[in-house]
């Protein structure tokens, strides 16, 4: 039957495609008669696709070709600018900061990847396996409303390196610490990596909750019938069920860790001595970190090796993952 | 389908006809407002900082009605505006800074260089005042051609300030604050041990506060960050006065444990603490008393400063700085002319007409704003004696406590800021500081070797 199926189903397509043609093809005379794209309907298309071509245009594909032309001058954007060709990538790759900025970037996405990504996961299987899973959920979304600024100013709190800091209270009473949390340039980055986690893990676990409704009960059923404990249903029915969205999650993260700015920029400013720099700090450093003007050369060509690097990534990412997602 | 195309018609004549009119009508109105545009200039000029009290916004708009008044032909808008490195670049590049705002002694002569700030040259020296100015002062608003480009409305020298309260509390008389870095040490770590509070704290944000404070020990000890001016100037920020300095803050931080638990204070957070009782002593500008008062509610009964202590070295020296006044490149003649108006009135008046000290110490002391802050002439020492003799009656801060700075602050030598790419040398030196107070184990000479490198790059570039 596994053989057969697929065959039958291939020459169901082919008549399929045989009985659809004739009907376009009879479609062509009539669509010489009447033009399929009259000027009147033209007209209002274009009307309406205006706005958006314009907002689009103004907002997005004009600053992405300004960044391109601006990554190759040397501009303080008050005197002419000059061409300096490729001499920005230069500066940016001998700059003593890059690979610091990297290797932080870097850092922050693996540890985000190791301990943020599974949380949320496992966070939604636990609340879909509940009652009352929609009280969870908006608990688990809340810090995602939260603005982020009111967010790190809370964790500054936790984060409080004396005694008194609330962390170091609570470690306090088991005899721990009192800890440096921000202050250290070992701990600095996992401190960031823990608010950040506990900042957009809600925003997973709801993706991941919506994505759980859709895999049949039959399939625990059958699973239970077949003698699996919870943590075969979860390897054998969840993961594979959630396959699809969790290679795009994964991605979206990714992607979203190596532009992290917010946490590094309002909790340490890129220190303790650069221990929290990361690429896009480094790029607003380059532009806005100097009172006399930026360096906005240098900042728009990081920006465009990280946006090269990281569409790269994608490419070779899904490139990689394809035969998974479409399994 | 011909009456459906005549009401085509007719619709595409009326919205002719009505754009028509309103281009005539637009073309009119706008030819009236050129014509009486003409006649008055506006100038927009940066005001109070956001966030000011009710009392201050309204006395500052009583000073534009004055001026307004006084100058029919200009028109003045006020602009909220507080000066940070990265807000003032944003503008800067956006072309957004009202026509009149200020800026550090630090940028002032290299924004000049780079075009960036209008040339007042002609219409400052005009001033009656113009050759009262501190010459090292006015230096600072000079760009390399010799055009003047800035006005200096403040200086300051830096300063110590003690927690008096603090002082008390670990057995130390606050009336008699250290004198010598051995003896900051010593006060601090008693304080630290008998209060719990920082005995003494530094900024060390990644801000550029980090390398200024670090500056001003070098200064204080008779290094220096650079020699030379211009792209030319070289870095030295690998001097041996630097690593003395780091010296002794690795010894409060690892071995007298004298500093507390917060190391990476910004100018905000660090005038914060110390009003709320949590440092005993930190370095900071003499006129900081102001911010204390208006942003951080200090109890004045607490505050104490006292001159930077200076060792005993011929080069040794308290680092200067302060505030100008510039305009942006951007402005007409006509504007350029009516913002040096404004900054006559409004910045320089009070300083050399007694009329106009007497009226804004009264507001300020009516809307317990403070009056009489330690501060450094920008004309000459007999100027500003003359002018606090003027505002003596509405002075309000506690001045015997401010004795220890104000009566040996015009003994010391005033080093002016590093010239070249001040802001990137601070820049440099702000991980080295970062790292000694976070870091037993760091490598002084090598992180000094990176920031001076880093230091040399940027005055070679200018930035």
């Amino acid at each position: 039957m596994a053989t057969i199926e697929p065959v039958a189903s291939a020459v169901e397509k082919t008549q399929d495609a045989r009985m659809r043609q004739p009907a376009a093809e009879s479609s062509r005379p009539r669509a010489r008669r009447r033009p399929s794209w009259p000027p009147g309907d033209a007209l209002s298309t274009l009307a309406f696709l205006l706005p958006m071509l314009a907002i689009f245009g103004a907002f997005s594909w004009y600053p992405i070709v300004r960044t391109v032309i601006m990554s190759l001058q040397h501009t303080n954007l008050v005197q002419p600018a000059t061409w300096v060709g490729f001499a920005n990538f230069s500066t940016v790759i001998h700059d003593p900061l890059f690979p610091i900025a990297v290797k932080n970037t870097a850092e922050f996405a693996l540890l985000a990847l190791v301990f943020g990504y599974p949380i949320p996961l496992i966070a939604a299987v636990v609340m879909s396996s509940v009652r009352r899973r929609g009280i969870y959920s908006a608990l688990a979304f809340l810090p995602v409303v939260i603005p982020p600024v009111v967010a790190v100013l809370l964790w500054k709190t936790f984060y409080d390196a004396s005694s008194t800091g609330v962390f170091n209270t609570v470690l306090g009473w088991i005899g721990l610490g009192p800890y440096p949390w921000l202050q250290s340039q070992q701990t600095a980055l996992p401190s960031l990596v823990l608010e950040s986690t506990w900042a957009n893990a809600g925003a997973t676990v709801i993706i991941y909750l919506a994505a759980l409704t859709a895999v049949s009960n039959e399939l625990y059923e059958a699973a239970s019938v077949d003698g699996a404990g919870l943590w075969k249903k979860v390897w054998h029915v969840t993961l594979p069920q959630l396959r699809g969205v969790l290679l795009v999650t994964m991605i979206l993260q990714i992607i979203g860790t190596a532009q992290v700015f917010l946490e590094p920029y309002l909790f340490t400013s890129g220190g303790p001595a650069n221990a929290t720099l990361t690429v896009l700090l480094l790029i607003y450093n380059y532009a806005f970190g100097n009172s006399l003007g930026g360096d906005y050369g240098a900042a728009t060509a990081l920006s465009l090796m990280l946006a090269g690097f990281l569409a790269v990534f994608s490419l070779v990412y899904l490139r990689a993952t394809r035969s998974w997602s479409s399994a | 389908m011909k009456s459906k195309g005549r009401a085509m018609a007719s619709i595409r004549m009326g919205a002719t006809v009505a754009a028509v009119s309103l281009l005539a009508v637009g073309a009119v109105t706008a030819s009236n407002a050129a014509s009486r545009s003409s006649d008055v200039t506006t100038i927009s000029v940066a005001s109070l900082i956001p966030g000011s009290t009710k009392a201050a916004t309204q006395e500052f708009a009583a000073q534009v009605a004055e001026f307004e008044k006084a100058n029919p032909s200009i028109k003045v808008k006020s602009v909220q505006y507080q000066w940070t490195g990265p807000t003032f670049a944003a503008k800067l590049a956006a072309g957004t800074l009202p026509t009149v705002f200020t800026v550090p002694f630090t940028d002032a002569r290299s924004l000049g260089d780079n075009g960036q700030l209008a040339d007042l040259t002609s219409q400052v020296k005009a001033l009656p005042y113009f050759n009262k100015f501190n010459p090292a002062v006015i230096a600072e608003g000079t760009d390399s051609k010799g055009q003047v480009v800035a006005v200096p409305t403040a200086a300051y020298a830096q300063a110590l300030h003690y927690n008096r309260k603090l002082f008390t509390e670990a057995g130390l008389n606050p009336n008699k604050p250290p004198t010598t870095w051995a003896q900051v040490m010593a006060d601090a770590t008693l304080i630290s041990q008998k209060t719990g509070a920082a005995g003494y704290a530094e900024m060390g944000a990644d801000d550029n506060t980090a390398g200024w404070i670090l500056t001003t020990l070098v200064y204080s000890l008779g290094g220096r960050m650079e020699t030379g001016i211009g792209n030319k100037a070289v870095a030295t920020l690998d001097n041996p006065q630097t690593v003395s300095a780091l010296n002794m803050l690795k010894t409060m931080r690892w071995t007298d444990n004298s500093m507390g638990s917060d190391f990476s204070y910004g100018w905000s957070d660090i005038n914060q603490a110390f009003a709320a009782g949590q440092v005993g002593m930190y370095v900071s500008g003499s006129d900081v008393y102001t911010n204390l008062v208006q942003a951080s509610n200090i109890n004045p009964s607490i505050y104490g400063v006292t001159t930077i202590p200076l060792a005993r070295s011929k080069t040794a020296g308290v680092l200067g700085g302060g505030t100008l006044a510039a305009v942006k490149p951007s402005a007409s003649a006509a504007e350029v002319a009516a913002a040096v108006k404004w900054i006559d009135f409004y910045y320089e008046q009070p300083l050399v007409n007694e009329a106009q000290a007497v009226r804004n110490a009264k507001t300020l002391s009516e809307s317990k704003q403070p009056v009489g802050v330690p501060a450094l002439p920008i004309f000459n020492k007999a100027q500003y004696a003359l002018a606090n003799t003027w505002i003596k009656p509405y002075i309000n801060v506690p001045v015997n406590q401010m004795k220890p700075f104000t009566s040996g602050i015009f003994s010391q030598q005033l080093v002016p800021e590093p010239e070249a790419s001040t802001q990137s040398v601070y820049h440099a030196l702000d991980p080295v500081v970062e790292a000694v107070l976070t870091d037993q184990n760091a490598n002084i000479p090598s992180l000094l070797k990176q920031a001076n490198q880093a230091a040399q790059t940027a005055i070679k570039q200018g930035t």
